[in-house]
């Protein structure tokens, strides 16, 4: 912008400063300041006995990469079993929104206080490109809304860069929606298996 | 239908079938452990089903156009209605536009009863 031209004047508004913020809104109650989350003990890199209490993930090799204070980072190693296009070798897109799926629960359980049942409400999930054959796939999940009975999620999986994103999504999530209890809390140690 | 299906290497990794019921097509998706999410219910895990809706919208697509290119998927969203047990889950698709060049197709998977649905999915393709 040249010395001469003025600039455009800046109006702060609420709104704005809500899209300048790329952190997730953090599950923040009334009654304390800092969150403390029930699996706080357990942020950071991955531990390989993170995904043995779901089956499923298990069985695709999803692997926890990170977690965080409201979100979680999981991959999906390449095999060609997890193939839906066999022309161009292509991993199938079900196989990207069970990644993302996984992720956003996970994302949800490290965005609560008090760990309760997770359900998927709705999921959308939009293809911007191919996955390159080959590459493992990672997704990142932000949790950025927590309410009494709904948690909302956003996210993208990548296979090179992040920031060159092939995949990204947007879900929302009942809480507590059924008695059968957080099948998270078995991570807590020495807690949680016999609850229900 | 069988042999595109034989040919999806995911559709074998989650066990889909296709079966004809008065005419109308299905794809099948019969239980087993593995593909589990919450085991404490237990629960079919919610990216099996989503995955399961989207195959089947493949297939009818690629039922319906006879085409050799698979379809890409641009936009998949999916429903989550009721928790799904341990049992078959099976779904039917229906191609609501087939466009030139786009296809959005809605499909609904049901277990036990078919006026019980488990999960709805509503897909756009690229043909």
């Amino acid at each position: 912008m040249g010395a001469g031209s003025p600039e455009p004047e800046r109006v702060p508004t609420a709104e704005a400063g809500a899209l300048a913020s790329t952190s997730p809104r953090r599950y923040n109650p009334a009654v304390s300041d800092e969150p403390r989350y029930a699996l706080g003990f357990m942020f950071g890199p991955g531990k390989p006995d993170m995904v043995s209490f779901t089956p499923h993930a298990q069985r695709l090799g999803i692997q926890v990469v990170e977690t965080g204070p409201c979100f979680a980072v999981v991959r999906l190693p390449y095999r060609t079993e997890l193939i839906g296009d066999p022309g161009r070798k292509v991993i199938f897109g079900g196989a990207i929104t069970t990644l993302l799926d996984h992720a956003s629960g996970l994302a949800i359980a490290c965005s609560l206080e008090e760990l309760r049942a997770i359900a998927t409400i709705d999921l959308r999930v939009d293809y911007l490109r191919a996955a390159e054959p080959g590459l493992d796939l990672t997704g990142r999940i932000d949790c950025y809304r927590v309410t009494r009975n709904v948690a909302f999620v956003r996210g993208t999986a990548w296979d090179r860069r992040p920031d060159d994103p092939f995949a990204s999504c947007m879900g929302s999530f009942m809480l507590g929606a059924n008695p059968a209890g957080s099948p998270f809390t078995r991570l807590i140690p020495g807690d949680g298996t016999e609850q229900s | 239908m069988k042999a595109v299906l034989d040919a999806i290497p995911y559709a074998r990794f989650l066990g889909v079938d296709t079966e004809q019921v008065d005419g109308v097509w299905h794809c099948v998706l019969p239980f087993q452990d593995g593909l589990v999410g919450n085991p404490r219910l237990p629960a079919i895990h919610g990216g099996v089903l989503g995955a399961f809706l989207e195959l089947t919208a493949l297939l009818r697509l690629v039922d319906q156009g006879g085409t050799e290119r698979v379809p890409k998927p641009i936009t998949f969203s999916i429903d989550y209605l009721r928790s799904a047990g341990p049992v078959t889950t099976r779904a039917r698709a229906d191609i609501f536009k087939l466009g030139r060049r786009i296809a959005n197709v809605h499909v609904v998977a049901w277990q036990e009863d078919p006026a019980r649905p488990v999960a709805s999915g509503n897909g756009k393709f690229l043909l």
